[in-house]
């Protein structure tokens, strides 16, 4: 079915299930180790051997040769497939860098080699034999240089009113230019598959993926294979953010081993081929300038970015696209520059453009505000918007951002903030609290369920997956509130390339869009159902369907013979008709201790409005996840790039700092009890990646509201604090 | 993972003597950095030792008031033991600051002596690095490299890498000394000021220990008294290695030591400066710092040490 109208009063509107808390269904599985992450698949097929990845140790060149001999002699290898004995793989469209074959090397630890054996010890022993020589092409890796050379003549990507002019003209302004680092996904579990293609004909991957529908396609156009040959699984998903949302090594690698071999091969990532044979969210550099009148209305916004991405694909990180609709102003002009580097390839990752870019603009407008003499919540206010600023003809569909920043400040007690930076002190601690703005889309993608329905029990099937977000619970939700069920009576099966094509997970579509395809299938299996009972006028209440004065036990249709129904939901055009985003306003208080700058959180809340929330426990569960992420980007996360060898240099957990738990605090969440019509019959968009928006500039903030100093360059580390730190 | 053979040690005695005889032997303890190494092949030996049931894993009083802690005790034991946390109270802080309740329940106090650099170049076997390719150059001094973390005094141009470990920081300034055992059956009592090189051009020789020979215990000479503090500085708050520690004894009169962690190749510490700590943080980290050579990544951290011990000069 097709979503086109806005929605006028749906099932969704009063509900028994849907909305209410619930706690996940695959909880207990998960914290008693019975969930099976696809390293762990040893039940799906006998005979598994491991396979073991080797990097390339350069960053750009040619394989000028392999001696792979007296590692096939090491103990227990079955078979070893380097990168010069077979033709180059095909590069799917979803993916920028080839992922195996040929002897070009476009980026450090690009696979080279997989060694299969019968342990890991053994596989990676092997591996550690291979002795490659190259010849090494010197490469671009230094975003300062490729910034400052970048191409300023070209069109803004858009312009409205007259920029130049408004500058000209405008009382107070601001100039200034940001820096967020390279970022790692660092997700728990690193991307791994077991693949089993032993004949060479029919593929079967279990592996941790995102988007099974786009995986099939890409393993079929890189090894140039029928998808119908290919079957996925990925029922769980230890972490993900972006970096599963596509085909990487890992499948490739032991699909390859297992028709080498012939045998099924499973195959994981080590973790420093996570952080340089995987995608990263690349370094954005950004200067904003903005004008306003002394009452504080904006009159001008310019927003210039740039992030990196290799030559051969494009980037997703644009920072500047939040800022052609966020706030208001007259004058307008965002231009975005990818530039060309050649380290591993660049791509999606949590809130991609956002993310980065709301923690330079979020900086910027409390800078802003400082200029002005305003109270930074007071100033967002002013410059709210109900429609889109480039073109007044097109409405938010459903914007609440001022009030999420008045209830976060009434909860947070902001008026009671220290309004001289500097001046809080809690013994060796200076406090200081801030607030940003986040903004973050609500894109929707075509989404496909199967509901079975079979004595009394419904079965979901959709290729949907859970990367931890709590899929299977709010689909389970979904079809229990449709058919008038409990959760507890509906089995949710996910993540399977026999299932119909869902939203897969990605850029907070996936549960506005999974969600909505499965109330499509649900009433096409309640249209069966009217069918057999010849009424239209159904109710679905606890297990019966009534019609008329007549109820009858759902355990009871169709001669207790299951009954199956499948339909999708295709999105119309109300995302052109209509701004569609999610909001949010973050309060952070943090302390800096006064002679070392090292600077911790000591509490933070989100007021979010992002439509209906499906399920309160998961949606908060989705949001602190990404407010504990954001506190990772704004004082520890940083992927160093070595300049001249072209790699980053800290790939590991020990290097990587993400954060830990003592760095967590306390975290509250309110979600305004709001709905969109028109982002489908649920009135429900995503909150997992808005969670991640905004936070790091109200770290960032607060942390100037503590000690009165301007950090524009993340992650805000004490080495950058120290040398103004008041005498101790 | 290079294969090896493995064998148990009951007594420090054969322990020893096998260490000498078997060819590419080393001893493993908890072998919380040992197996990490061995995984990426930076360690590769043909045998293990494993020491863990030597008996070494006590800890005594000493006739002299000391303790003497055995190689094998673990992190956790050592700083929860009753002695140790009302006597020298620094340790048992420098131990919980470091790593994570589970590393320190299998980490030992010889191990931990001995555990490795945390430069990211040493950790990456692709790269040049003169502690574990004597002579092929050092990665983090080039031009490109990144030495935020690692040291900016008593390195070298062969190798600016720092030790990582907090416990010894507080032994350092209770005047600990380490006892071994060579594989000749011989004792020798070293002092912890003697027992890590500095590297000059050796940078892959990190302590003094011959080969075979095992550590037995450390030795806490009578306790020292005093106010006793570690202050451990890094970008998160927990299960991070030091961006600079500061270990200090404090007494009534102002009199003191002051050791520093994770701005050397080992925990460092000055007679003279000592002396200075009456005149307060500046002079004791003028004289402790005399020299430094940091990289401009870590210059930083030069004024860091001076920060915090002068907060923790405050807080008292
Ligand atoms: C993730 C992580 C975080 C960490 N964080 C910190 C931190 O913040 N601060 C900190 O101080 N440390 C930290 N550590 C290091 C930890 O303290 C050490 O790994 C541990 O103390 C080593 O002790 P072990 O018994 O496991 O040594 P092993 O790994 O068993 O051995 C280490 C070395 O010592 C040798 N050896 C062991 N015992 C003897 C002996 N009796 N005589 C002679 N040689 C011996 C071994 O041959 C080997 O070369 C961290 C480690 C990890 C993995
Ligand atoms: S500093 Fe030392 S450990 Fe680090 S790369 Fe240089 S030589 Fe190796």
């Amino acid at each position: 079915m097709k979503f086109e109208n806005t929605a006028t009063d749906t099932f969704f509107d009063t509900t028994a299930v849907l909305g209410k808390a619930h706690t996940r269904i695959d909880g207990p599985l998960k914290v008693s180790g019975q969930a099976p992450y696809a390293y762990e698949r040893h039940d799906v097929v006998g005979g598994q051997l491991v396979g073991y990845p080797l990097g390339a140790t350069i960053a750009r060149g040619r394989i000028v040769s392999i001696d792979a001999e007296a590692a096939r002699a090491a103990p227990g290898v079955t078979a070893i497939v380097t990168t010069l004995e077979i033709d180059p793989l095909g590069i799917s469209s979803f993916n920028d860098v080839r992922l195996f074959g040929g002897d070009a090397i476009q980026h450090y630890h690009q696979a080279i080699a997989v060694v299969v054996a019968d342990t890991l010890e053994h596989a990676r022993h092997a591996a550690n034999m291979i002795e490659v020589t190259y010849e090494e092409e010197s490469g671009l890796f230094d975003m300062e240089e490729a910034w400052k050379g970048r191409d300023t003549s070209g069109d803004p990507d858009s312009e409205t009113g007259n920029v130049d002019a408004g500058f000209a003209d405008a009382s107070v302004t601001l100039d200034a230019t940001y820096r967020t680092p390279v970022q790692s996904h660092a997700m728990m579990e690193p991307h791994a598959s077991v693949v089993d293609w032993s004949d060479g004909e029919r593929m079967t991957v279990w592996t941790s993926n995102q988007m099974i529908a786009w995986n099939r396609k890409s393993l079929a156009q890189t090894f140039d294979i029928d998808p119908e040959k290919i079957r996925v699984e990925s029922p769980y998903v230890g972490g993900g953010f972006g970096a599963k949302l596509f085909l990487r090594s890992d499948a490739v690698l032991a699909a390859i081993g297992s028709r080498a071999a012939g045998r099924p091969v499973k195959l994981a990532l080590p973790r420093p081929f996570v952080f340089n044979n995987t995608t990263h969210r690349p370094a954005t550099i950004q200067r904003i300038r903005l004008a306003a009148e002394r009452d504080g209305r904006l009159t001008c916004i310019e927003h210039e970015g740039a992030s990196h991405r290799t030559p051969h694909g494009s980037s997703e990180e644009n920072p500047v696209s939040q800022t052609e609709v966020f706030y208001a102003a007259a004058n307008r002009r965002v231009k975005h520059h990818e530039l060309k580097l050649h380290l591993p390839e660049s791509s999606s990752m949590r809130a991609p453009g956002e993310a980065s870019g709301l923690m330079a603009l979020e900086i910027a407008m409390d800078e802003m505000a400082d200029k002005l003499g305003m109270d930074p919540v007071e100033f967002r206010i002013l410059n709210d918007t109900q429609v889109d600023p480039q073109n007044p003809d097109i409405p938010f569909s459903d914007r609440h951002f001022v009030d999420c920043l008045r209830v976060g400040a009434e909860t947070f007690g902001w008026c009671a903030r220290n309004r001289s930076p500097g001046s809080t002190r809690d013994g060796m601690w200076l406090i200081g609290h801030g607030v940003a703005g986040a903004y973050r889309g609500a894109p929707t993608l075509k989404s496909g369920a199967r509901v079975r329905l079979k004595k009394g029990r419904l079965i979901v099937e959709t290729d949907m997956t859970d990367i931890g977000t709590g899929s299977y619970t709010i689909i389970a939700q979904t079809a229990a509130e449709m058919m008038g069920l409990t959760a507890d009576t509906v089995d949710v099966r996910l993540g399977n390339s026999d299932f119909p094509v869902s939203s897969g997970s990605g850029g907070q579509f996936g549960a506005a869009s999974s969600t909505a395809g499965v109330y499509a299938a649900c009433l096409a299996l309640r249209n069966k159902i009217a069918e057999e009972l010849g009424s239209d006028d159904l109710r679905f209440e606890d297990g019966r369907v009534i019609a008329g004065n007549k109820a009858f036990p759902l355990a009871d249709l169709f001669d207790g013979k299951e009954v199956c129904a499948e339909d999708s939901m295709d999105f119309g055009d109300s995302q052109k008709k209509f701004k569609i985003a999610t909001f949010a306003a973050h309060f952070v208080e943090v302390g800096v201790h006064a002679a070392t700058g090292t600077v911790r959180v000591r509490r933070m809340l989100a007021v979010c409005d992002a439509g209906r929330i499906l399920n309160p426990v998961t949606a908060r569960s989705q949001v602190i996840g990404g407010m504990t992420m954001a506190l990772g980007a704004a004082l520890s996360e940083e992927l160093l790039v070595d300049t001249s060898r072209g790699y980053f240099v800290n790939h590991d957990l020990a290097g990587y700092e993400v954060p830990v738990h003592a760095d967590v605090p306390q975290q509250d969440v309110i979600f305004l009890d709001t709905e969109d019509p028109e982002i489908s019959p649920l009135k429900a968009k995503g909150v997992g990646e808005l969670g991640i928006c905004g936070v790091a500039a109200a770290i960032a903030n607060a942390v100037h509201n503590a000690t009165g100093i301007r950090i524009r360059d993340y992650p805000v580390t004490l080495d950058k604090l120290i040398g103004e730190l008041p005498e101790i | 993972m290079r294969s090896f053979s493995y064998e148990r040690a009951t007594d420090p005695v054969t322990a020893a003597a096998r260490a000498a005889e078997v060819p590419g032997a080393m001893f493993i303890a908890g072998g919380t950095n040992l197996l990490d190494l061995m995984k990426l092949e930076i360690e590769t030996p043909f045998h293990l030792i494993d020491v863990n049931g030597t008996g070494l894993d006590s800890i005594q009083e000493t006739d002299d008031g000391g303790l003497r802690i055995g190689a094998l005790v673990s992190n956790t034991d050592l700083a929860d033991h009753d002695r140790v946390r009302r006597d020298y109270p620094v340790l048992t802080r420098a131990l919980v600051a470091g790593a994570s309740g589970q590393l320190r329940n299998k980490a030992t106090t010889g191990g931990n002596l001995l555990q490795r650099t945390r430069c990211p170049y040493f950790y990456d076997t692709a790269l040049p690095c003169n502690k574990r390719s004597p002579g092929a150059g050092c990665a983090a001094l080039s031009p490109s490299g990144h030495s935020r973390q690692l040291g900016v005094i008593g390195t070298s141009d062969a190798c600016i890498a720092q030790n990582p470990s907090d416990m010894a920081v507080a032994l350092r300034v209770l005047d600990a000394t380490v006892e071994t055992l060579t594989p000749e059956g011989d004792i020798r009592l070293i002092p912890l000021q003697d027992f890590h090189c500095l590297p000059g051009t050796t940078p892959d020789r990190e302590t003094v220990l011959k080969d075979g020979e095992l550590i037995t215990s450390v030795h806490l000479p009578a306790p020292v008294g005093g106010r006793q503090a570690y202050h451990k500085v890094r970008d998160r708050a927990s299960y991070a290695f030091a961006l600079v520690s500061v270990a200090l004894v404090r007494h009534p009169d102002g009199t003191g030591r002051v050791a520093l962690g994770g701005v050397a190749p080992k925990p460092w510490r000055r007679p003279d400066a000592d002396a200075a700590l009456p005149e307060g943080a500046k002079a004791v980290m003028e004289c402790l710092l005399e020299g430094a050579r940091p990289t401009k990544e870590n210059a930083f951290k030069l004024k860091l040490a001076e920060r915090t011990l002068a907060a923790m000069l405050a807080e008292e």
